[in-house]
């Protein structure tokens, strides 16, 4: 078996034994993506060198053999989380050339637990759009067809875990970027609750939705990475001081007595027929394996994507005003240093990330707050207290994470609200706070693409979440599929 | 909420945001727009009058530390990144007349 196939926790076992090293390990997926990513396009930036270098150091140091969480194993890094010493351009021209100066707190807990940053992956420019089509470097394949988009906006991390080009991938998610494209390209994706991970030294696009998270093989893998991820950090105020929990000795535990909320919401006339089959097969298994299902209501559902788009494009207006030529990132020269601001941000900026910034900027301005900022902040806690209603009568809620599988290139790039449509499922998610995952569920006929399971669950309750979906997987061969590249 | 939108002016948005879009690019966000506040619109069916704006969802309020001495980012390595830079300084445009 070649080494890039194996999951963390396969590969793990070899390296503690001593019968794999940290460089073979990185060997290995250094060869598979010279052989694969030149068709996918995952990577925006690897330097084999620097990252041989670091499996050498953790080789030398016995890291891999002394328990330590990820020792020797090669992570990738979605490009708007910063590595000292590594490019982090958001997929932006605007920050072409630009190199971080300091470790994000997630790669520090990624580096102590014994992990080689292995290089940058693609994605939508600063994590905004489904499809990873809206990055300034070209857009990342779906390797299950080279046709279609891998989902955004975490679409090259999706990718590259899904073609065996990493064992796991860095992601953040604020209406789905992590879900969505695990969906599409047949990986585990899993957006932790907001507070649970560190967000120091990611760019932010919406502060009070961005989540950072992992792509993984399987849920157990997951749970290990979230064991390394999760925390409290001082340099983070949103980050919650709660204890973290061992998920992976938890996964085990069975479904027996479990109740799974069904939102009636989600489950719509006009839905694609394969996923609305696929889901409720997955519905149907875990009833098998003991679970109870309960009917809930989510009844604010129609009104998420509006709120998001409101919320979503305020904050980031906000957050991306430090884009202006000043202390990093490319400035074009001006009249005096207003033009100099417009000039820099017209040019650096593409067509999605002007658009939400003109949204943004209107439902923030003097006349047009009220009727749009804050009418969507009290609306986005109408669908915050569906969730807590419906938490009561259930531990989880089982829904699809994607109203359709992966989509052409090209298909949606024309028409904005159409692309918005398709985090549906997953955008409330975040308004609320809450943590989920999307997991492998079936596949589409012809074509032939991954459908994805969405698991969700309380705020900080990922181990019930992990624990369906690891008892959902394990019962299921779908997680074992790969890509014909 | 409709009615605004038709006197959504794009070049003053624009203006505010210090982000120059040419006329194309004006035309094309203008229609688009238009369209994305037509459909979020929608917000207008629900009664909030007795609703909590939500600003986040995480259960802290009023984090606070020590004001304490840490060390920083070295100052050559960040300056590395400026587009314009003379000895320890960024170099901007001449503000004041």
């Amino acid at each position: 078996m070649s080494l890039h196939t194996l999951t963390i926790h396969e590969l793990r076992e070899k390296l503690q034994r001593g019968n794999v090293s940290a460089r073979e390990a990185t060997q290995a997926l250094l060869d598979r993506i010279q052989a694969v990513d030149g068709k996918l396009k995952a990577y925006l930036w690897l330097n084999a060198e620097d990252a041989l270098a670091q499996a050498d150091t953790i080789d030398r140091g016995g890291v891999a053999r002394n328990g330590k969480l990820l020792g020797g194993v090669p992570i990738a890094i979605k490009d708007i989380l910063s590595v000292d010493g590594q490019p982090c351009t958001c997929a932006s021209k605007i920050l072409k050339g630009h190199t971080s100066v300091y470790d994000a707190s997630v790669v520090q807990r990624l580096r102590d637990a014994g992990a080689i940053l292995l290089g940058r992956t693609n994605m939508d420019e600063f994590a905004m759009g489904s499809s990873t089509e809206n990055s300034s470097w070209g857009v990342t394949r779906n390797p299950w067809d080279l046709e279609r988009i891998p989902g955004g906006s975490s679409g090259g991390s999706a990718a590259a875990v899904a073609a065996d080009e990493a064992f796991a991938a860095l992601g953040t998610d604020t209406g789905g970027s992590i879900r969505q494209p695990a969906a599409l390209c047949g990986c585990v994706g899993l957006k932790p609750t907001y507070g649970r991970v560190s967000r120091y030294g990611l760019v932010a696009f919406a502060s009070s939705l961005d989540q950072i998270g992992p792509f993984t093989k399987d849920v157990a893998d997951s749970a290990l990475m979230l064991r390394v991820l999760a925390g409290h950090d001082r340099r983070d105020s949103t980050s919650v001081p709660q204890s973290v929990p061992d998920y992976t000795t938890t996964l085990g535990a069975g479904v027996k007595g479990l109740r799974i909320g069904l939102p009636k919401e989600y489950f719509i006339d006009g839905m694609d027929r394969e996923i609305d089959a696929a889901v409720r097969a997955a519905i149907k298994k875990l009833q098998n394996l003991g679970a109870e299902v309960v009917e809930i209501s989510l009844p604010h559902t129609d009104y998420a994507v509006a709120v998001y788009y409101l919320i979503a494009t305020a904050e980031a207006s906000a957050n991306l005003a430090r884009f202006d030529g000043v202390r990093y990132g490319a400035r074009v020269a001006g009249e005096d240093v207003i033009d100099m601001y417009g000039k820099t941000r017209g040019a650096g900026f593409g067509p999605e990330v002007k658009r939400r910034i003109i949204l943004g900027t209107y439902a923030l301005s003097a006349g047009y707050y009220d009727a749009y900022y804050l009418r969507a902040q009290k609306v986005r806690t109408l669908i915050r207290q569906d969730f807590e209603k419906a938490f009561e009568r259930c531990d989880v809620i089982l829904t699809p994470t994607s109203p359709e599988a992966a989509f052409r290139i090209g298909e949606k790039t024309d028409d904005p609200l159409k692309m918005y449509l398709s985090d549906i499922f997953t955008i409330s998610v975040n308004l609320a706070g809450i943590c989920g995952v999307s997991l492998p569920c079936g596949f589409t006929k012809s074509p032939r693409l991954p459908i994805g399971l969405q698991v969700l669950g309380k705020p900080f309750d990922e181990e019930n979440v992990l624990r369906v979906a690891h008892t959902y997987e394990q019962a299921t061969e779908w997680h074992k599929q790969r890509p014909p590249l | 909420m409709a009615e605004d939108t038709n006197k959504f002016d794009v070049s003053y948005v624009a203006y505010l945001a210090r982000m120059h879009l040419t006329d194309a690019e004006k035309e094309k966000i203008s229609a688009q727009l238009k369209d994305i506040l037509a459909y979020v619109a929608k917000l207008n069916e629900l009664d909030v009058s007795h609703v909590e704006p939500t600003a986040h969802a995480t259960p802290l309020s009023n984090v606070f530390r020590k004001d304490e001495v840490q060390p920083s980012i070295d100052r050559e390595k960040i300056l590395k990144n400026a587009p314009e830079q003379v000895r320890d300084l960024f170099i901007v445009p001449k503000i004041v007349e």
